[in-house]
């Protein structure tokens, strides 16, 4: 193997890395400039968030619903269609499953937690599938329309949790505080053994990351959704119902951004829903941290854990550097965002070095010819 | 209800409908044009929110909105070099990095408003601008002529990106590069350079559009803008990427947003209705679009990288 083809193999890695430091460059300039010891900050960050077993485990915690999101975001983007409505699918998949868990309360835990949870896929289900359908059959950009979906999703929940799922109790006392009740202890989800928070939802998330691979990888379905995603003049000639791809992939994406809702919701510390008025309190921005720890993971679900495993213990991390340089943990927020740019600025330096490394394959006839990369065609086009 | 139909109450109506289609159709008419060019910017959302914070925060330092503006306006120029770089120099994927920018915006606009400010204070507003004569003139007066200084600039801002694309060298190059880059590029047209400049004015005017509404609301907060800058996005398609259109678009979600707010304050709606006028502008963004979508003619070589000798 020339030096060159070696280069190239390791480029993706490479380019994922340098993504990192130069976004942890622009960070250390952004601490200083804050007036904090970039060294310090990074290092309680690190420690922070793998420091220790308990703080592996609250990155872990973290890194469930970017994870479920991120499988989401893999299916509809390999699919060529831009979802950036895993806000909204995540509320949606929360308010359903917790709308099941106020009516059927008393059904036994081994019956009413698998059932929150694909009521939960359902409600994401059906929040991508409307952006789905309004991009198949009358042509709305998903891009917009997700955003506006996410917007439609909070109000939902302020809706809701302030008038008919409000808790009983916040009236008789009249404070009003927009949540519901807690939630039936049938629906809690075990804690795991280990003596840390980890709880029933790491288990679903990478269950829920292998299904989303062999979806994706191991079935026509999936074919058809790539193949759509890659060209879909082509799949159209080959008879594949394009339309309704568009929409499955909407409709695949938002069930697994609904299952992060219920995760969030019956994993959390106060077993209820509850809202101050936007999302970002409820998701933690899953719905968009997601979307980095997808293109971190090279749109593949599997490579999406370690990734999402990363910027979870980033986001835990953030708040440990909050408390050890005064630093609001919004800062990491900012360098996802840096980073979705640097990795999407670098993919065609990556098709170059292949290209180029493809070249030189010709010249060195000795070599038999090798499938070609599966990553290669990372990011699809956006439509007009 | 016939508490909002009485003629003091409809021409306030209409006066804050038109102060609050100003953000939008700002951000609109700089997406119109970098659209124009072939390049789509979802970044927008974004640069209003570092162009809000900027002016929000200068304004609040040297109590001088000029400053303000001028500050969101710079923060919007290096912005749009940036998402210049971004997509032309690297060809990175138009949507997926505009996501990137706006998840920057949206961090950074809070860190930096939680570290230096902290808690929402709030700043002089823009003072209103009497057109003399004009602004005299019963109802009419109140209704145009008493707004604030970006008011004006937003709408003269109509006429003049007319002007701009459709009757000056630059504006054909735009409209020449977002159609079809390869005939440009060999009658000697640098597409890179003209879609450069397209973007910068774009950013530019993101980053006025985000001071317009701070200094519009007098304060800054986590996620200010919640969507203007994507229904900016949306009115371009709305409005088939000609400006007076997109005039039209923005006059109606600023209308649509002034009448729930004086219902709000009259008490027409109230309680958990609350929330129902608070999605309306995404409802009747996603209702307008399934209208809009079908029959547009959007610009050839939108979204497309252009590559020399490919």
């Amino acid at each position: 193997m020339s030096q060159k083809r070696l280069l190239a193999r390791f480029a993706g890695p490479a380019v994922l890395l340098g993504a990192v430091l130069a976004a942890a460059l622009v960070g250390a300039i952004m601490l200083a400039a804050l007036g904090a010891n970039p060294w310090t900050a990074y290092k309680a960050l690190i420690e922070g968030a793998f420091g220790s077993v308990d703080a592996m485990a609250d990155s872990a915690l973290k890194a469930m619903p970017l994870l479920l999101v991120g499988v989401g975001i893999s299916i509809a983007f390999r699919a060529g269609v831009i979802n950036i409505g895993g806000e909204g699918q995540i509320i949606a998949g929360a308010l359903l499953s917790t709308m099941t868990a106020l009516a059927l309360p008393d059904l036994p835990r081994i019956v009413l937690i698998p059932l929150v949870l694909v009521v939960g896929a359902v409600g994401g289900g059906i929040w991508g599938g409307i952006a789905g359908a309004l991009k198949a059959y009358a042509g709305v950009n998903e891009i917009l329309s997700t955003i506006m979906l996410n917007i439609i999703a909070v109000q939902i929940m302020n809706l809701l949790l302030r008038g008919p799922l409000i808790d009983p109790g916040e009236i008789e006392r009249g404070s009003h505080i927009p949540q519901t009740e807690r939630l039936s202890e049938n629906a809690d989800f075990p804690i795991m053994p280990g003596g840390t928070r980890l709880h029933l939802g790491v288990i679903i998330a990478i269950l829920a990351a292998v299904v989303g691979y062999i979806l994706l990888f191991r079935t026509t379905q999936g074919l058809r959704l790539r193949a759509v995603g890659h060209n879909p003049h082509a799949s159209r000639y080959a008879g594949m119902p394009v339309k309704r791809n568009v929409v499955m992939a909407l409709v695949y994406s938002g069930a697994f951004s609904g299952l992060a809702g219920v995760v969030l919701v019956f994993g959390s510390l106060g077993h209820r829903l509850t809202t101050d008025g936007g999302a970002t309190t409820f998701t933690g921005a899953a719905g968009f941290n997601g979307i980095v720890a997808a293109l971190f993971g090279g749109l593949h679900p599997l490579w999406t854990i370690p990734a999402s495993f990363l910027f979870g213990g980033l986001l835990v991390g953030a708040n440990a550097m909050q408390r050890a340089v005064q630093v609001p943990a919004a800062l990491i927020l900012a360098l996802n965002g840096l980073i979705v740019v640097f990795v999407v600025s670098s993919i065609r330096a990556r098709e170059r070095l292949a290209t180029w490394a493809s070249e030189m394959r010709v010249e060195d006839e000795s070599s038999p010819p090798e499938p070609p990369d599966p990553d290669r065609e990372l990011v699809p086009e956006t439509p007009g | 209800m016939s508490e909002f139909f009485t003629i003091s109450v409809l021409v306030a109506t209409v006066a804050s409908g038109i102060r609050l289609a100003t953000p939008f159709l700002l951000a609109a008419l700089g997406e119109t044009l970098g659209q124009r060019s072939g390049v789509l910017n979802l970044g927008v959302e974004g640069v209003m929110l570092l162009g809000a914070f900027g002016a929000y925060y200068t304004t609040l330092e040297t109590e001088n909105t000029l400053a303000g503006i001028l500050v969101g306006v710079g923060i919007g120029i290096v912005m749009g070099v940036l998402y210049g770089v971004v997509t032309l120099a690297f060809k990175a994927e138009q949507g997926i990095s505009g996501i990137g920018i706006f998840i920057f915006g949206l961090g950074f606009s809070d860190l930096l408003f939680q570290s230096q400010v902290g808690t929402p204070l709030p700043i002089d507003r823009l003072s209103e601008l009497e057109i003399p004569v004009l602004s005299e003139i019963k109802w009419v007066g109140e209704m145009f002529f008493q707004q604030h200084a970006l008011v004006y600039v937003a709408f003269l801002l109509v006429p003049t990106m007319w002007y701009l694309i459709n009757r000056t060298t630059f504006g054909l190059n735009v409209r020449a590069v977002g159609e079809t880059p390869e005939a440009a590029d060999s009658l000697g047209v640098s597409v890179d350079r003209t879609r450069y400049a397209a973007i910068i004015i774009g950013n530019a005017l993101a980053g006025l559009a985000g001071a317009a509404l701070a200094l519009e609301l007098g304060i800054f907060q986590q996620n200010l803008t919640n969507g203007h800058g994507f229904i900016a996005i949306a009115l371009v398609y709305f409005g088939a990427w000609r400006p007076s259109r997109v005039m039209a678009g923005a006059l109606f979600f600023g209308m649509v947003s002034a009448t729930v707010l004086q219902w709000k304050t009259l008490g027409i709606v109230q309680g958990t209705t609350a929330s129902v006028v608070a999605m309306s502008p995404a409802v009747l963004t996603i209702v307008v679009l399934v209208f809009v979508s079908r029959r547009i003619g959007a610009p050839s070589a939108l979204t497309r990288p252009f590559d020399r000798g490919r």
